[in-house]
């Protein structure tokens, strides 16, 4: 049986080897194909189900008023502006943090580390435990830390952005390892035996090439970053109401997913529709970010 | 000359970023600008945290008191009544919010941290029990209470609840698990919070428990007091005896505090530093002068003529 089927040479198509497989291989082969068809159907219906619930439940309040007001407690003039703004810094200073050191440890990693040390082999194995570490656990970290502690920032911008940076870290520095270790071997190679440095092949060569990857993946990192509410309810003082924009990186801020929180927790069944709506604004900023990062691989992706 | 058109687009990028960042703080600081008449404008921060029961509260207030100062940024943080206690001894806050009285060990820590504080109440949160305008019943014990509530109950019908009862098939509505109505039912009657038995309707929707009770013969439910106080036509409130006989829910057994346990008063914790500081003390008087509407806005009990008068005098003793 399977040596027949072996001989196939199209296997996605079985139905074209004509003669070759029995009608039961046939029907055992569509079968098959149905059966990976439902699994993928049934994540993209729950997806369906979801977006379409969301959408639904928050169209009514999906409108530049949303984004204009303050949070409020009374419904009807409840907004997420300063929810809003204060995902925006939170989420540019991760950048600011993560995007440098991510691939500078990335660079070291895949270009200067040695593999046959121990140290580094051990660095690299906690890299990989580090990004399968529970959100929460980071938020008692940066709530021991970061809002109390040795920096004692209260539960600023700069606490939140700490804690998610620590959070999506390992993310950026694997996907950026991997992007680099996707360079051929033969372009270092090329580059050293023309009488460049280390640093300049680095520079010119694995930087350059190293973008699309980097930059999905750390776009991907930071979506979620975004929509991460455990720790930032924890180093921010739980479901925190605050009607003003953050002016410095010091000041105390709120962010899309606790404020959504904050409104689904209300009797009144108004916040609903603007939590709803909220998770719209929420969903279409991880869809800009989202294809922002395809749009940067595109740009930038060269076959060797 | 490729490398070169890449990293001007990097540097493109970074200054994308950076436009970001300048983008907010000139919004904010336009938003700033609007409001500078009025003869001394206040500024700086005031930190709330506390009980998530009366955060709707204090969120209400620091939402009515920063349309005037807009300045003023205040921060409402719901880590519960003790964790709230635990900050405000340690000085992170200035304001914490209670839905019980400070415990003695927590005063201690205040004590011991040179914090002299007062507990002034902002409003009163009362529970009113339902049944139907046609059901004899018209006083209800906590312990029968509990044996109707408490999870696990098999209690069906009102004759399994005292022989006494009509034979009533029991129809039980009450809020959702994550309200704090809820919390402070099941901690009430149950004597844990969150503890309770699950086949009843929940909803979050009051005038659904309303229907519910109105159209059920035997319906059982529970809900804030305030809606009971302005519809008294539509349901019937049982009174409820707390072990000093039968009270009747209303605005005034809360308030005098016989209506027990399923009325209490609600209290913000504020400190002589708080007052010192023209912001600090401004909010807790509008927080006291607009404390009609800010309960009402919460779906509570509103302070009376008295406690006004006694949370005006708390302050002006924090002032010394």
């Amino acid at each position: 049986m399977t040596a027949q089927t072996g001989l196939q040479p199209d296997v996605r198509a079985p139905s074209k080897g004509l003669g070759r497989a029995s009608s039961a291989e046939r029907v055992t082969g569509k079968l098959f194909e149905v059966l990976l068809f439902a699994c993928l159907g049934f994540g993209l219906l729950v997806l369906v189900v979801l977006l379409s619930d969301v959408i639904r439940d928050g169209l009514p309040r999906f409108n530049l008023d949303l984004v204009r007001n303050m949070p409020s407690t009374r419904p009807l003039r409840a907004g997420i502006q300063s929810a809003m703004m204060g995902t925006i810094w939170v989420i540019v200073t991760v950048a600011a943090i993560t995007l440098p050191l991510g691939i500078a440890a990335a660079v070291y990693l895949e270009e200067y580390a040695d593999k046959t040390r121990w140290y580094n082999r051990l660095i690299e194995l906690n890299i990989q435990n580090l990004a399968a570490v529970p959100s929460v656990v980071y938020g008692i970290l940066g709530l021991a830390f970061f809002a109390r502690g040795p920096l004692d920032l209260g539960g600023s911008v700069l606490t939140i952005a700490l804690t998610l940076s620590l959070l999506v870290l390992p993310i950026v520095i694997i996907s950026c390892r991997e992007a680099i270790r996707a360079i051929p071997t033969s372009i270092r190679e090329g580059s050293l035996a023309l009488g460049a440095t280390r640093l300049q092949t680095v520079r010119r060569q694995i930087l350059p090439n190293a973008i699309p990857g980097t930059a999905t993946g750390s776009i991907l990192a930071l979506s979620r970053a975004i929509g991460e509410a455990a720790p930032v309810l924890l180093v921010a003082g739980g479901l925190i109401f605050i009607t003003s924009n953050p002016s410095d990186l010091l000041s105390q801020a709120t962010v899309l997913p606790i404020q959504i929180f904050n409104y689904v927790g209300r009797p009144q069944d108004e916040f609903r529709t603007v939590a709803a709506a909220a998770i719209m604004i929420l969903l279409l900023i991880l869809l800009l970010m989202n294809a922002a990062a395809i749009l940067i691989r595109n740009k930038y992706q060269r076959k060797w | 000359m490729h490398s070169l058109t890449k990293r001007s687009r990097l540097a493109a990028a970074a200054v994308g970023c950076s436009l970001v960042l300048a983008a907010c703080g000139g919004g904010d600081s336009d938003t700033a600008t609007p409001g500078a008449s009025g003869a001394a404008k206040l500024s700086g921060t005031i930190q709330i945290d506390g009980s998530s029961t009366v955060a709707p509260l204090s969120e209400a207030a620091a939402e009515g008191f920063q349309e005037d100062n807009d300045d003023v940024k205040v921060v409402v943080g719901t880590s519960g009544t003790g964790g709230g206690f635990e900050k405000f001894c340690a000085g992170e806050t200035d304001i914490s919010d209670a839905s019980r009285p400070i415990k003695d060990e927590e005063a201690a820590t205040c004590k011991a941290a040179g914090i002299e504080f007062e507990e002034i109440t902002v409003a009163n949160d009362g529970l009113a029990v339902v049944v139907n305008k046609d059901n004899p019943i018209t006083c209800l014990t906590v312990e029968q209470l509990k044996k109707i509530w408490e999870p696990g109950s098999k209690v069906t019908n009102f004759n399994q609840v005292d022989p006494s009862f009509p034979d009533l098939e029991l129809k039980l509505f009450g809020p959702g698990t994550d309200s704090g109505t809820f919390d402070y039912f099941t901690d009430e009657i149950n004597g844990e919070e969150g503890a309770s038995r699950t086949d009843y309707q929940p909803s979050e929707d009051d005038n659904v428990i309303v229907q519910g009770v109105q159209g059920n013969k035997g319906g059982l439910g529970y809900f804030g007091l305030s809606y009971v106080e302005e519809n008294p036509d539509a349901l019937k409130a049982v009174a409820v005896d707390g072990g000093d006989g039968c009270v009747e829910p209303s605005t005034e057994t809360v308030l005098d505090g016989t209506y027990k346990p399923l009325g209490r008063p609600l209290f913000i914790y504020a400190t002589t530093k708080t007052v010192e500081r023209p912001e600090g003390l401004a909010f807790l008087e509008y927080y006291i002068e607009n404390s009609d509407e800010i309960a009402e806005q919460a779906l509570y009990v509103p302070l009376s003529d008295e406690q006004k008068k006694e949370a005006t005098a708390k302050i002006e003793a924090l002032k010394g």
